[in-house]
C-alpha cells in the first residue's frame, strides 16, 4: 500500500518543483525577498508564540521575508485545509506556506501528496544537522525523504526529586524494582494521553531484547507476542503505582504538581528543559533533577513542511533554513526562551557558533546534549494505537 | 346628553354572573356615588370605564363621554382620570416629574415648569418639585396625586375610595379639595366608596350595591 | 366581547413564540441530531444507517456499567443530600439569626461557577490539600501526603460533594422564594402552639406546600447532577469516568465515527435521566404516604434539636467549603513555591498573574461578549413575553412553567452532541454565534424565572393611572414599569450573565473547541494540574460571575439614591 503511494508519487508530475529549485539557493534567496510566509503553527503556548515572533523579526531583517504566525489549536486543521484545497483544484496560491508538523499528520500529508519537496537536505544548514545520531530522517518510522526539515528535538527524560529520591534509575526494570520498594511514589499520565502512551512505548523499547521489530507496523501475528512482556511489566507495576493505579494524572504537567506536593518522587517528561522551567515557575522544588536510561530514551523531532501548493515556497524554505541556523537553534535551546533540544551536531559547528551553545546556562535540572545520550527511534505509529487501546481495556476501567 | 359621563345599560359579569347593573348619566360637575361593602365589585365598574377590566370579568353596555362612545377606546385615549385609595405616585420620579408625566405634551420647558409650579402652589406645596415622593406625608401625596391627575386635563373623574387611607381630619380637607376642583372644572365624577360620610360629602345621587 | 381592547399587531405578540423557539428549538434539533447517528447515520463521516452497531459498541465498552452507575449514584445522592440539608435547615431555623447568617453566606455562592467551586474543593480536601497542610505535620505526623484516593475517588463521592455545595445555595434560594407564598410562619406558630417542635411542625405543615412549589427546580438539580461534565472532569473518577464525560471524550475523538458511539451514549444518558426522574416521582409518592402516616401519628418531634443542629452544621460546612475553596484558589494564584506540609507558600508573588493574566483577559473578553449578548437577548425576550402576557391578558398555567424547565431537564450531554453533529452535517460552522444560541437555551429559563415574579407583582393600578394620564402601553412600559423594576431587571441580567459565564459543555461542543471562555480554559487546565494557573483562571471566572451581581445591587442604589420608595423594591 505504502509502496504504491510512493510509486504514485514518483509517477505523478511534480508541478511544485517546476517553479523553484531548492538546490539553487541563490535563486531561492532572491525569490524569497518580499514574500509573505504564512506559518501555521500550534498557538497554545505563549513561549513558542514569542519565539515565532522573534523568528519573524530576524527573517525580515536578513532576507526581507514577512512571517505571519497563523495560530492553530490543532495541526490537523492545516492538513484538512490543504487537502480540501487540493480537492477544490487549487494547486497553487494556498493559504498556508509552512506547517509545524510531525508524526501522523506528516505521514498523512506525505501519503496524500500534499507536500512540496524534497527540499530539506538542500537547505544550506542541513550540513550542520546531526542526522547521524538524531532521528531526523524518519518521523515515527516514516521516512522523511526531504519533505520536512527538523527544527527541534524532544526526548524522554525522567524527573526526580533528589530530596526524596537521590539516585537515577538506569533501566525500566530498575524502575520496576524501585516501585516495589517504594509503593505509591510513581505514576504516569493516563493513556491515551500522548505522554502516557510514550511511557508505555518507553517500557517496551527498554525491556525488549531486540526492539527492531517495532520499526515495522504491528501485525496480528506478532502483536501479542511482542507486547506480552509489557503487560507482564504493567501487571507488576500497577499495584505499586500512586493510588494503586485507581487514578492517574491526566497529562504530563499534572505530574509536576504531584512531585511538588511530595505525592510522587518520579515522573516522565518529553522535554529535557521542562523541569528547569518548572523550577523557575515555582512549580517544582529546586532539588529536582532529570536522568535518562542507560540504553537511551525515545526521542523525536519537530519539523516544518511546505504544502505542495504554497504561495511562498522560497520564503518558506528560507524560514525553514533559518530555524536550523545555530543562532535560532541556540535561542530555542535557551531555557528562558523555549528549552527545546537542538537538531545540530556540535562537532559540525564553527567555534564561535559552538560558543553560542556553550554559553547557554541550561539550568540545574537540564542535561547537556552529551548527557542526553542515545536517542531511540519512535516505534511505528500502529504500535502506539493498539497499545493505547489495550491499555484502556486492561487498566482504564479498573476493578 | 352632549356633555358628561353616561353609562348606558352597563352590566359587569363575573364568570357570567351579573355583578353590577348601572344606567346613569352624570352631568358635568355632578357626582354619582356607588356604595357597597368591599368585594361587591364596585371597582370593576371603574375598571370597565378606564378600559382595564381584568380577565375574569366581562361587561356589556356602553360608556359615552362628552358625546363620544369610548367603550372600545384604548385606555390612554379615554381622557378619564382616576384616583385610588393609594396615592400611586411614580416612585422613580420626583414630585415635579410626576406632575410633568400628567401634563399633556407641548409647550416650552419654561412654560411646563411654570404650570407645574403653579399646580403645586395651588395645593400649598410650593418648592416641592424636586422632592422624592416617598418623603411626603400622606396628605401631601394625596394632593400631588390629585394635581397630577388634573394636569392631564381629564374629561371625567373616577374616585376609587380615594380618602379611605387618610385620617379623619385630613380626610375632610382632601375630600373638599377634590370635589371643589372637580366642580370648578365642571367634571362629571363617579365616586366608589363604602363610607357613608364620603357619600354624604359628595352630595349627589347614590347607588347602593350588594346587601 | 365589547370590553376587550383590540391590540395593535406588532412585534410584541411574536416574542412569546420566538422565546419558545429559542428555548426548545435547539433541544429538539439536538435530540434529532443525536438519534440519527446513534443508529449509525452520519453522512459527514460517510456513514449511512440505520444500524445498531453504535449501541453494540457502546454496550461492548468495558467501562459502561460503572460509568452508568456513577451517573445514577452521584445524581441521586447529590440531589437527596442537598435537598435534605436545605429542607431541614429551613425547617429548623428559618426566621432565626443563624438562618439569616447562613442565607447571607450562601446567596452569593449561587453565582460562583461550578468549576471554580470544584477546584476550590479539590484544593481543600485532596491529600495534599490545604486542610491536610494546616494540620500537618503537627496533628497527623504527615511530612508527605498520604496515598489516599480522595479526589477522583472511584465512587464519585467527592464529585457528589462538589455538586452538593453548589446545589445547596440554589435550592435554598428557590425555597426562600417559595416560602413567601406558603404562609409558613403562621403555620409553624400554630403547630408549635399545639406542642410540635419547630422542625417537625414545619415538615408537617409547610413542607408539602413548599415542595410542590420547588419540585421543578429539584428535578432540574437531579437531571443536572446526573449529567454534569465540568465538575466530573475536575472531581470525578477517570477509570472509567462518568458516562457524560465519556460521551464528551468520544465527541472530541479525531475519528468522526466515534461520534456514533457518543450519540448512542447520549441516548442512554437521556434514558437514565428519565428513569431517575421516574424513580424520584415514585419516591415522592412513597414519602408522601409515609408522611401522611407520620402526620397522623401525632409525633411531636423530640429529636428536633439534634436534627436541626446536624442540618445547620451541614449547611455551614457546605458554605465554608466553597468560601475556603475560593480562599485557597486565591492563595495558589499568588503562591511562590509551596511544599507539603507548609500551611502557606514560601513566598507570595504576582508572577503567576503576570504569566496567566493576559490569557485570562483574552478569555474574559470572549466570555463577556457571549454572556452580555446572550443575557441581553434573554432579557428582551423575557420582558417581551411578560409584557405580552400583561397587555393581552394571557393567563399562564402551571404547565407552561414546565415548558420553561424542559431544556434544563434534558441532560446537556443528550442534545448538545447532537446539535454539534447536526451542524457538522449541514456544513454550518461552529463558532461564537452558535455558542450564543446554545447558551440562550440555558440562560433564558433562569432570566425568566428570576424576573417573572417581580414583573407580575408590579402594582397594575400604576399602569391604570399612567394610562389615565394619557400614556400609551409603550409609554407605560418604558417610562414607568421598566424604571421601577430596574433592580429586579438588573438582577435577572446578572443571573443570566452568571449562567452564561458558567456554561462549559455548550461552549466546548458548539464552539468546536475554538471558542475559549474563562470556563472552558479553566476546565482545560484541570488536566494540567497547575494550581497557580487554575487559581488565576478560577478567580477570574468567579469574578466574572460575581461582579454583575455586585453591579445589580450598586447601580439601582446609585440611580435611585434619592428615591426612598425604590430602595427596598
Amino acid at each position: 500500500m505504502k509502496h504504491l503511494a510512493i510509486l504514485a508519487a514518483l509517477l505523478a508530475p511534480m508541478p511544485a518543483l517546476a517553479d523553484i529549485d531548492p538546490a539553487n539557493w541563490e535563486a531561492v534567496t532572491a525569490e524569497a525577498e518580499g514574500q509573505t510566509v504564512y506559518w501555521n503553527a500550534w498557538g497554545g503556548s505563549t513561549t513558542t508564540n514569542d519565539f515565532i515572533a522573534w523568528v519573524g523579526s530576524r527573517v525580515a531583517e536578513d532576507y526581507g521575508v514577512t512571517l505571519e504566525h497563523v495560530k492553530l489549536t490543532d495541526t490537523a486543521d492545516a492538513v484538512t485545509r490543504v487537502l480540501s484545497e487540493k480537492q477544490a483544484g487549487q494547486d497553487d496560491g494556498s493559504a498556508i506556506d509552512l506547517i509545524w508538523i510531525n508524526g501522523a499528520n506528516f505521514a498523512a500529508m506525505k501519503e496524500a501528496d500534499l507536500l512540496f519537496g524534497p527540499y530539506a537536505e538542500d537547505l544550506p544548514n542541513w550540513a550542520l544537522v546531526d542526522y547521524e545520531n538524531k532521528s531526523v530522517q524518519t518521523d515515527f518510522t516514516v521516512p522523511v525523504d526531504g519533505y520536512e526539515s527538523p527544527w527541534a528535538m524532544a526526548q524522554v527524560v525522567f524527573i526526580h526529586d533528589t530530596a526524596r529520591m537521590p539516585d537515577a534509575l538506569g533501566s525500566m526494570q530498575v524502575l520496576l524494582d524501585w516501585t516495589q520498594d517504594n509503593p505509591g511514589r510513581f505514576t504516569y499520565p493516563q493513556p491515551p494521553d500522548f505522554l502516557g502512551a510514550t511511557f508505555l512505548k518507553q517500557v517496551l523499547v527498554d525491556i525488549l531484547p531486540d526492539a527492531s521489530v517495532l520499526a515495522e507496523p504491528a501485525t496480528d501475528d506478532n502483536y501479542d507476542d511482542v507486547t506480552a512482556p509489557l503487560w507482564a511489566y504493567l501487571d507488576t507495576l500497577t499495584p505499586n503505582l500512586w493510588r494503586e493505579g485507581r487514578a492517574y494524572p491526566a497529562t504530563g504537567p499534572a505530574q509536576l504538581q504531584l512531585i511538588a506536593d511530595g505525592e510522587v518522587d518520579l515522573a516522565i517528561s518529553f522535554s529535557p528543559g521542562e523541569a528547569t522551567a518548572a523550577i523557575a515557575n515555582n512549580q517544582l522544588p529546586d532539588t529536582v533533577r532529570t536522568f535518562v536510561l542507560d540504553k537511551g530514551t525515545i526521542g523525536n523531532a519537530s519539523f516544518v513542511a511546505i504544502p505542495y501548493n504554497a504561495s511562498a515556497k522560497a520564503g518558506a524554505m528560507l524560514v525553514a533554513n533559518f530555524l536550523m541556523s545555530p543562532e535560532a537553534q541556540a535561542r530555542a535551546q535557551d531555557p528562558d526562551v523555549l528549552g527545546y533540544g537542538t537538531v545540530l551536531a556540535m562537532d559540525k559547528l564553527a567555534a564561535d557558533d559552538r560558543a553560542l551553545f556553550d554559553a547557554l546556562d541550561l539550568g540545574i535540572a537540564t542535561l547537556t546534549p552529551a548527557e542526553l545520550g542515545t536517542v531511540l527511534a519512535e516505534p511505528h505509529p500502529s504500535w502506539m494505537t493498539r497499545i493505547s487501546d489495550d491499555w484502556m481495556t486492561r487498566y482504564g476501567v479498573a476493578q | 346628553m352632549d356633555r358628561g359621563l353616561s353609562l348606558r345599560d352597563v352590566v359587569v359579569f363575573k364568570d357570567e354572573v351579573p355583578l353590577i347593573r348601572v344606567h346613569y348619566d352624570i352631568a358635568p360637575g355632578a357626582v354619582l356615588t356607588v356604595m357597597g361593602p368591599s368585594g361587591v365589585g364596585k371597582s370593576t365598574l371603574l375598571a370597565f370605564i378606564t378600559g382595564t377590566l381584568a380577565l375574569d370579568f366581562r361587561a356589556t353596555g356602553a360608556v359615552w363621554l362628552d358625546g363620544h362612545n369610548i367603550t372600545h377606546a384604548a385606555p390612554h385615549q379615554r381622557r378619564v382620570g382616576i384616583l385610588f385609595q393609594d396615592d400611586l405616585l411614580f416612585p422613580h420620579l420626583s414630585v415635579g416629574a410626576n406632575l410633568a408625566f400628567g401634563l399633556p405634551p407641548g409647550g416650552s420647558r419654561a412654560a411646563r415648569h411654570t404650570r407645574i409650579n403653579e399646580a403645586l402652589a395651588e395645593v400649598g406645596l410650593d418648592d416641592f418639585a424636586d422632592r422624592d415622593p416617598a418623603t411626603l406625608s400622606g396628605g401631601q401625596k394625596a394632593r400631588v396625586a390629585l394635581m397630577r391627575m388634573l394636569l392631564s386635563e381629564p374629561c371625567a373623574l373616577l374616585l376609587d375610595e380615594p380618602f379611605s387611607r387618610l385620617d379623619a381630619a385630613l380626610r375632610a380637607q382632601v375630600r373638599e379639595m377634590v370635589f371643589d376642583r372637580a366642580r370648578a372644572r365642571a367634571l362629571p365624577v363617579l365616586l366608589v366608596t363604602h363610607d357613608a360620610d364620603d357619600a354624604a360629602a359628595a352630595g349627589g345621587d347614590i347607588i347602593t350595591l350588594g346587601d | 366581547m365589547p370590553s376587550k381592547i383590540v391590540p395593535r399587531r406588532r412585534l410584541l405578540p411574536l416574542l412569546p413564540a420566538l422565546t419558545l423557539l429559542a428555548l426548545l428549538g435547539p433541544v429538539a434539533a439536538g435530540l434529532w441530531g443525536t438519534i440519527m447517528p446513534a443508529f449509525g447515520h452520519l453522512p459527514a463521516a460517510g456513514l449511512v444507517g440505520p444500524s445498531f452497531a453504535p449501541f453494540r459498541d457502546l454496550f461492548g465498552w468495558a467501562g459502561l456499567p460503572r460509568a452508568a452507575m456513577l451517573s445514577l449514584s452521584t445524581g441521586i445522592l447529590a440531589t437527596v443530600i442537598s435537598l435534605a440539608i436545605v429542607m431541614l435547615v429551613t425547617a429548623g431555623w428559618s426566621g432565626t439569626r443563624p438562618f439569616r447568617m447562613l442565607e447571607r453566606a450562601l446567596s452569593p455562592l449561587l453565582a460562583v461557577p461550578h468549576a471554580a467551586a470544584a477546584f476550590g474543593l479539590a484544593f481543600l480536601i485532596a491529600p495534599s490539600g490545604w486542610l491536610a497542610r494546616i494540620v500537618s505535620p503537627g496533628l497527623t505526623g504527615w511530612d508527605r501526603p498520604p496515598d489516599l484516593l480522595i479526589v477522583q475517588d472511584s465512587w464519585g463521592l467527592v464529585m457528589t460533594a462538589g455538586l452538593i455545595v453548589k446545589e445547596v445555595p440554589f435550592l435554598l434560594l428557590i425555597t426562600l422564594a417559595a416560602l413567601g407564598q406558603a404562609d409558613a410562619q403562621r403555620s409553624v406558630r400554630v403547630a408549635q402552639a399545639l406542642g410540635y417542635g419547630r422542625l417537625t411542625g414545619w415538615l408537617k405543615t409547610v413542607f408539602p406546600r413548599v415542595y410542590a412549589q420547588i419540585r421543578p427546580p429539584v428535578y432540574v438539580v437531579l437531571a443536572y447532577a446526573m449529567s454534569v461534565v465540568d465538575v466530573a472532569v475536575i472531581l470525578g473518577p477517570n477509570t472509567p469516568p462518568s458516562l457524560s464525560v465519556q460521551i464528551v471524550k468520544w465527541m472530541s475523538h479525531p475519528d468522526l465515527s466515534m461520534r456514533l458511539e457518543a450519540a448512542a451514549g447520549a441516548l442512554l444518558q437521556l434514558a437514565l435521566v428519565i428513569g431517575a426522574l421516574a424513580l424520584w416521582r415514585i419516591g415522592e409518592i412513597i414519602i408522601a404516604a409515609l408522611g401522611r402516616r407520620w402526620i397522623a401519628s401525632g409525633a411531636r418531634g423530640r429529636a428536633d434539636p439534634v436534627v436541626a443542629g446536624v442540618a445547620l452544621f451541614a449547611g455551614a460546612v457546605s458554605a465554608l467549603a466553597v468560601l475556603l475553596g475560593l480562599v485557597v484558589l486565591a492563595i495558589w494564584s499568588f503562591a511562590g513555591f509551596w511544599a507539603f506540609p507548609d500551611a502557606l507558600p514560601d513566598a507570595m508573588t504576582t508572577s503567576n498573574w503576570l504569566r496567566f493574566g493576559p490569557g485570562t483577559l483574552h478569555a474574559l473578553g470572549e466570555t463577556a461578549l457571549i454572556a452580555v449578548t446572550t443575557a441581553v437577548i434573554a432579557l428582551i425576550l423575557t420582558i417581551g413575553c411578560l409584557e405580552a402576557e400583561y397587555r393581552h391578558k394571557i393567563r399562564v398555567s402551571q404547565r407552561a412553567i414546565w415548558l420553561l424547565y424542559l431544556p434544563l431537564l434534558i441532560p446537556q450531554t443528550a442534545f448538545l452532541p447532537g446539535l454539534q453533529t447536526l451542524m457538522l452535517n449541514i456544513g454550518a460552522d461552529v463558532g461564537r454565534v452558535p455558542v450564543m444560541l446554545a447558551h440562550l437555551v440555558f440562560v433564558l429559563p433562569y432570566v425568566f424565572l428570576s424576573l417573572s415574579d417581580p414583573f407580575r407583582a408590579w402594582d397594575k393600578r400604576i399602569g391604570v393611572i399612567a394610562a389615565a394620564l394619557g400614556s400609551g402601553p409603550d409609554g407605560v412600559l418604558w417610562r414607568v414599569r421598566l424604571p421601577m423594576l430596574l433592580r429586579p431587571i438588573l438582577t435577572a441580567l446578572a443571573v443570566g450573565l452568571a449562567v452564561s459565564v458558567g456554561q462549559y459543555l455548550p461552549t466546548l461542543l458548539i464552539g468546536g473547541g475554538r471558542v475559549a471562555t474563562l470556563t472552558t480554559e479553566a476546565v482545560a487546565l484541570a488536566s494540567g494540574g497547575d494550581r497557580r494557573a487554575i487559581g488565576v483562571y478560577g478567580l477570574m471566572q468567579t469574578g466574572a460571575a460575581l461582579v454583575p451581581f455586585a453591579l445589580a445591587l450598586l447601580i439601582p442604589a446609585l440611580v435611585w439614591r434619592n428615591r426612598k420608595g425604590l430602595r427596598h423594591g
